[in-house]
């Protein structure tokens, strides 16, 4: 089957076009009066998303402890009300969830780094010596990235010319594997918290913390900041050499050293998350700019903390930042900021990108555009308790692996589908590609089931965001439960229910638990895309009712 | 997640045992900080007591204290079955008062540091440091 027919499945290809150029054009979304001495340019989590896809912004995103209310924090009617933004309008589609479905078939998909290109392009032709930065999460997420084991991410971001790189997912392709790719990269691949596991020692090697621009006149540096809790939130087998965390003390000596060789500007590069950032903003002196990854959160102005800015540029693609610095005897005295949504039927794909990506998918295209089944649902992930996509995966592992229950992790990548929409291997792919992907069927306890809501739940929804450790809820299927979200640790998680029989989960009794995505070493089972193929093959179309049986309080 | 089967059942049998709370501060702790300080009053403030927020691994956590001019520094784990963990003793040659070392961690629990400074007072420092099942993370 061609490329093409993967994409115009839905049928509303050509009137997705039009509606998207009537309301929209290229010189609009481009259109910045330049300003300033110093220009950045941030992409972030683009999780290998090569092509352009749809992206379905979360509806349910809860801050807890100082950050409840506080962007990102806030979705849908109250996110546009509270940036004035017109129902139905391209801003309400690009950043916010409620609509989904109509607005995307009149927007059309969104990314493509060959649009990218043509972004960051025409940021380069107003400023030719503007700083790219990749805020990491670049070599993973999709069927071509997992099989070449990140080159096609590589050799297409080495088309982009990026100034520097941070990182999370990357490590788990094995630090070896990262070490051979970061030794040949033509940019400067940054982190502070990036240490020497044995020695507790800065990696320097290969990990320098932070690295000087001189553009327009103005000493830039930029400290990179990687993931702090890769080793828990990833497997930490796979990467053994490295330590992360935190860090702050060692980001502030970081930022008075590159401030005592004459830094007039300093910029993170970070992949904390956003409420990290803002904690951090707080608590490190003499940062100007925090350029937010992780959290996957588009926000179309800068949050301000005391002297920092701190900028969030979404993922898979789907944004561009352009910021705009006015540096003057050694203070940022003003910036300006536009995030640049990439609305993939607006923006001319950059021809030489194109080629660039169709190479590196060409030894792949039949497996990757093989027909697999057909949704009548939207398939999303981003949500902090489920989404439709982990909905059919839990199917998928309680069907094909005779479970009672399933768990699949709360990570935040992953494009949607439309309703409509084939289902392709391709996209199978983008929602469950990694290279420990074992899906594991064991026997647990009710108890230790309750212990593991837990456990994850105040990786969440700890008041501190230090100690959140990363990722959204682990997603359940064939279990119902209860949250209140403002309980400490153990006690959030209450009426736990076995969805089949609707009885109560008992402590003591045994269930055969199913599940994707184990950080042990080891860890035995068929690969999660092949069950989850294997499910759709039979279903042939799939339907994913909505799904009520987790009830949050205290949001 | 992260369970083998193998794996799974170990953890299985062990969560009989294992709390979900954060382990309760031993009640030895203000006596053994007593002990140190002889009861004298311990203020906050010229010590610094370095951990991470969470562990890597709990079995082997990196911590670090200093406190400028301390003739000696203790470090306990609050939640662990034995909480003390060192006492550091500067003579009057150490060129810095600093330590560090790696510590086990039963669970989720505060690590305490208190140094006896140079005039004799006694300063405390103390870090939650959380131990998590990890895994989810994205």
């Amino acid at each position: 089957m061609a490329a093409t027919a993967l994409y115009g499945s839905s049928g509303f290809g050509n009137w997705a076009r039009l509606a998207a150029q009537q309301s929209l054009t290229q010189d609009q979304l481009l259109q910045f009066d330049t300003f300033g001495n110093v220009s950045l340019i941030h992409v972030t989590d683009i999780h290998a998303q090569l092509m352009p896809i749809y992206f379905r912004e979360p509806s349910v995103n809860i801050g807890v402890g100082g950050n409840k209310g506080a962007v990102p924090h806030v979705t849908g009617a109250d996110f546009r009300k509270l940036y004035g933004v017109n129902d139905g309008s391209p801003s309400h589609y690009a950043l916010s969830s409620g609509d989904f479905e109509a607005l995307a078939r009149g927007y059309g998909k969104v990314g493509g780094l060959d649009r990218v290109a043509t972004v960051v392009n025409s940021i380069r032709a107003d400023r030719p010596d503007a700083i790219l930065l990749d805020g990491g999460d670049t070599w993973h997420g999709s069927y071509t990235c997992h099989h070449t084991e990140g080159q096609d991410m590589v050799n297409v971001m080495n088309g982009l010319k990026p100034d520097a790189m941070t990182f999370h997912w990357e490590f788990t392709l094995g630090s070896e594997r990262v070490q051979e790719i970061v030794e040949g990269l033509p940019f400067a691949a940054l982190g502070q918290n990036i240490f020497d596991a044995e020695w507790d020692e800065p990696a320097l090697d290969l990990f320098p913390p932070y690295k000087f621009f001189e553009r327009g006149g103005v000493k830039v540096a930029v400290i990179g900041q990687a993931f702090p809790y890769m080793p828990i939130a990833n497997p930490r087998w796979m990467f053994p050499e490295y330590s992360f965390g935190i860090r702050d003390e060692n980001m502030q000596a970081m930022v008075d050293e590159v401030r005592s060789k004459g830094a007039e500007c300093v910029v993170v590069l970070s992949h904390n998350g956003f409420d990290v950032d803002k904690k951090m903003a707080g608590r490190v002196k003499g940062i100007d700019v925090i350029l937010s990854g992780h959290t996957h959160d588009a926000l179309p102005e800068p949050v301000v903390v005391e002297d920092t800015i701190i900028v969030a540029s979404g993922s898979n693609g789907k944004f561009v930042s352009r910021v705009d610095l006015d540096i003057r005897d050694g203070r940022m005295m003003g910036y300006r900021h536009k995030l640049i949504p990439i609305f993939s039927d607006v923006i001319t794909p950059d021809a030489d990108m194109t080629a660039l990506i169709n190479e590196q998918r060409a030894p792949y295209l039949d497996q990757l555009t093989e027909v697999i089944g057909h949704t009548d649902s939207t398939l999303y992930r981003r949500g902090n308790f489920n989404g439709s996509w982990d909905d059919l995966i839990c199917d998928a592992l309680i069907s094909e692996r005779e479970a009672d229950i399933a768990m699949s992790p709360g990570v935040r990548w992953g494009p949607s589908l439309l309703p409509g929409d084939a289902i392709t291997r391709e996209d199978i792919w983008n929602v469950t590609s990694m290279s420990y992907g074992e899906a594991y069927r064991s026997e647990m306890t009710g108890e230790f089931i309750k212990v593991i809501l837990e456990d994850v739940a105040d990786n969440i929804f700890n008041p501190d965001p230090y100690y959140q450790q990363g990722g959204d809820m682990v997603r359940v299927g064939g279990l119902g439960y209860r949250i209140d979200i403002n309980k400490p640790q153990g006690e959030r998680v209450t009426d736990m229910t076995l969805l089949k029989t609707g009885e109560a989960i008992d402590p003591a009794k045994n269930y055969v638990v199913a599940g994707w995505a184990s950080v042990n070493e080891g860890t035995e089972g068929p690969q999660i895309w092949d069950v989850v193929e294997s499910h759709i093959r039979k279903q042939g179309t799939v339907t994913v009712d909505p799904n009520n049986s987790v009830q949050v309080v205290g949001a | 997640m992260e369970f083998t089967r193998r794996e799974t059942l170990a953890l299985g049998a062990g969560a009989a045992l294992m709390t979900v709370l954060p382990f309760r501060a031993n009640a030895a702790v203000d006596d053994l900080i007593n002990e140190f300080t002889g009861g004298a009053a311990v203020a906050d403030g010229g010590l610094e007591l370095t951990a991470p927020e969470i562990a890597e691994n709990g079995n082997t956590v990196p911590i670090a204290v200093s406190a400028e001019g301390a003739t000696a520094i203790m470090v306990l784990a609050a939640g662990n079955p034995t909480p003390p963990v060192a006492t550091f003793k500067f003579g009057k040659l150490a060129a810095a008062q600093e330590a560090s070392t790696r510590i086990r961690l039963a669970g989720t629990q505060d690590v305490v540091a208190i140094a006896q400074l140079a005039d004799g007072s006694f300063a405390r420092a103390s870090k939650t440091v959380k131990v998590t099942i990890g895994g989810c993370g994205g």
